[in-house]
């Protein structure tokens, strides 16, 4: 398909979707002149239509994949399961799915909250607050991309003293500091915290946008008075901001955890999963497309589910107490 | 999955006024005499900033210096090139990503605009019809935000494949407006519950059918609604992976620009003149949107709830 070809093609889609709806509607007001009272199906009807055949046919059919072998032909119930809580592979991928959901949400919320105070009433603060929040518009693969080259590494051997230029900034900034270059993304265990790294770059714009619309409702009165009774900046921070905010800091905390269990396009993009680094939702890809065992894929797959439902509940109950206060 | 996270919903101390706001500010303006956090506040930002600067100079450095020596030795050797934009942007390359480019715009359009309308026209019923089990299917609605789309991708895949559509457009087209269904229903009810039930009321007193309702009054107050939804699923639909990875393919006949930077990157001996060039020809797009289009982006995040 050229250019023109793919253009239409879009084109006729809209198109296509515009006739339904307008039949639908169209039918929708015969039914309403001729007195007709029960209308609301045609308008929900396509919705709950989608969500059935998106996602609950295929989660429920997932679910079932999951009780089953590689090759989907012989029932063997939860071993899937076992597998991936005894598998030494497995394992290491819990282990860095619990390092990203532990680690991402509280040092990204941190920074975003600092900054958020930091430049809260300072003059140019949109502007500087667009600085952090830009990386959230960038792709996760754009991110990755930027951040695998400043971990670029150019071989240095030791023996032969001969010492390539890097082009990596962070190695640039070891030789600076006289110390040797290092492969960052194939280092066991590291590499994981250099790619954590990029989802904290990435969601501690978010954390502060969210954290300093909380920051900017706090009643004058309290911080006022809290200065009138000579607190120091910090204590301020501690005694009067965190506990203001609290409930918009768990929302915060809450919605990074849920996107560090879901993390795909880093992990993919950066080491593809490889050397120590693959998480979950990777690992999900990799059984599935890649390594041929659908079986255990769909067990992941269920994990992840079942993993964030505890962290919306909490989330949920969080949110309704303080709509209740 | 985007870089984009879910909107949020936030809960803030309501009847505050006007003098309190500017009575903030000054307290706030006072409490940053503190030097330290303005020197902080730079520190922050440069090192958040460095990154994305050094890719961007290095897509317009040549392709022998970008593998040569670093990009910030353009402080002493300035040596600047169109020629990776060139490259990236041909018409007639096998280089080129611009059919890539065309094929993420093809997706992104009906994938924002099809789920926006369906969800406006559920959340209206929703919010304004009577039905029986209206209120438990809109729980079910508003739950089925927490189904991560991992747990539907392979089903999904069988069934595009028994009806004629796997590796096209409207795989991706129907699986985006699926996914993003959930949580556009439950935003646009949201704010459709903010409009004052008796402007509905009198409209239908007056005689006027649900289909007027919904075109001349709740559409044209929705704007700003839509507006948020829209660029959020624009964020995500144009950043997203997963979804273009298991249902495009790779070639360049349906894949978005994501799937062509990751193939990219997967090859050996990165080609950096082509990987920066083309990751800010795909980050443009979204940038000018979200710079443009901000005020409401912020909105709609501090709206919603869940999604992914």
């Amino acid at each position: 398909m050229n250019v023109a070809d793919k253009l239409v093609a879009m084109v006729l889609a809209l198109a296509a979707f515009a006739v339904v709806i307008g039949l639908i509607l169209f039918v929708v007001s015969l039914l309403e002149r001729r007195g007709a009272r029960r209308v609301a199906w045609f308008f929900v009807g396509p919705t709950v239509l989608l969500l059935i055949v998106g996602l609950l046919y295929p989660a429920g059919r997932t679910v079932v994949r999951s009780l089953f072998d590689a090759a989907g032909s012989s029932f063997i119930g939860i071993a899937n399961y076992t597998a991936i809580f005894s598998s030494p592979d497995q394992l290491v991928v819990l282990r860095n799915t619990v390092l990203w959901v532990l680690v991402t949400p509280f040092v990204a919320t941190l920074v975003g909250l600092l900054y958020a105070i930091w430049v809260n009433g300072a003059r140019g603060e949109s502007a500087a607050k667009a600085l952090i929040f830009l990386p959230m518009a960038i792709s996760f693969v754009g991110a990755s991309i930027i951040w695998k080259f400043v971990y670029e590494y150019r071989f240095y051997d030791p023996d032969v003293r001969v010492n390539p230029e890097q082009i990596g900034l962070l190695n640039q900034v070891l030789v600076w500091l006289g110390m040797q270059p290092q492969q960052f993304l194939l280092n066991q265990p590291w590499n994981n915290l250099f790619l954590i790294v990029v989802m904290i770059w990435i969601q501690a714009g978010f954390a502060m946008t969210i954290l300093s619309a909380a920051i900017k409702a706090i009643p004058a009165e309290i911080t006022e008075a809290a200065r009138l009774d000579g607190v120091s900046a910090s204590q301020l921070f501690r005694f009067v901001t965190v506990p203001a905010i609290r409930p918009t800091l768990v929302v915060v905390l809450t919605t990074i955890a849920i996107g560090c269990l879901k993390v795909f396009d880093i992990v993919r993009t950066m080491t593809g999963g490889l050397y120590g680094t693959s998480v979950v939702a990777n690992e999900f890809y990799t059984q599935s497309f890649t390594a041929g065992n659908q079986g255990l894929g769909a067990a992941l797959a269920v994990l992840l589910f079942v993993l964030v439902i505890p962290i919306i509940v909490y989330n949920v109950r969080q949110l309704r107490q303080a709509e209740a206060r | 999955m985007t870089t984009t996270p879910p909107p949020v919903q936030v809960v803030l101390p309501a009847g505050r006024s006007e003098g309190d706001v500017a009575a903030t500010v000054r307290a706030t303006k006072r409490r940053l005499t503190s030097p330290w956090a303005t020197v902080a506040a730079i520190v922050l930002a440069t090192v958040w900033t460095i990154p994305t600067f050094g890719l961007l100079v290095t897509s317009f450095r040549p392709a022998a210096d970008i593998n040569s020596t670093g990009w910030w030795t353009v402080l002493t050797n300035p040596n600047f090139t169109l020629e990776n934009y060139r490259t990236v942007l041909a018409t007639d390359s096998s280089q080129s990503l611009l059919p890539f480019v065309i094929n993420s715009v093809v997706i992104a359009v009906p994938s924002v605009v099809l789920p926006i309308f369906l969800a406006t026209l559920a959340a209206y019923s929703f919010a304004w019809m009577q039905f029986r089990g209206r209120d438990a299917l809109f729980v079910a609605v508003f739950a089925l935000q927490v189904v991560p789309i991992q747990v539907t991708l392979i089903p999904l895949l069988s069934l595009y494949a028994d009806i004629g559509v796997a590796g096209t457009f409207w795989a991706v087209w129907i699986s985006h407006t699926m996914f993003g269904l959930p949580l556009a229903v439950f935003l646009l009810h949201n704010f459709m519950r903010e409009i004052p039930g008796e402007l509905v009321e009198a409209a239908r007193v007056d005689g006027a059918a649900h289909v007027t309702v919904f075109f001349r009054l709740m559409l044209p107050l929705l704007k700003p609604a839509l507006a948020a939804f829209g660029i959020y699923q624009f964020l995500w639909v144009w950043n997203d992976l997963l979804v273009a990875l298991t249902f495009a393919g790779s070639s360049n006949q349906v894949a978005p620009m994501t799937v062509a930077l990751f193939n990219l990157t997967g090859t050996r001996g990165s080609q950096w003149f082509l990987l920066s060039a083309g990751a800010f020809v795909s980050i443009i797009v979204p940038a000018i949107v979200f710079l443009a289009l901000q005020r409401y982006f912020v909105r709609g995040l501090l709206a919603g709830s869940v999604k992914g």
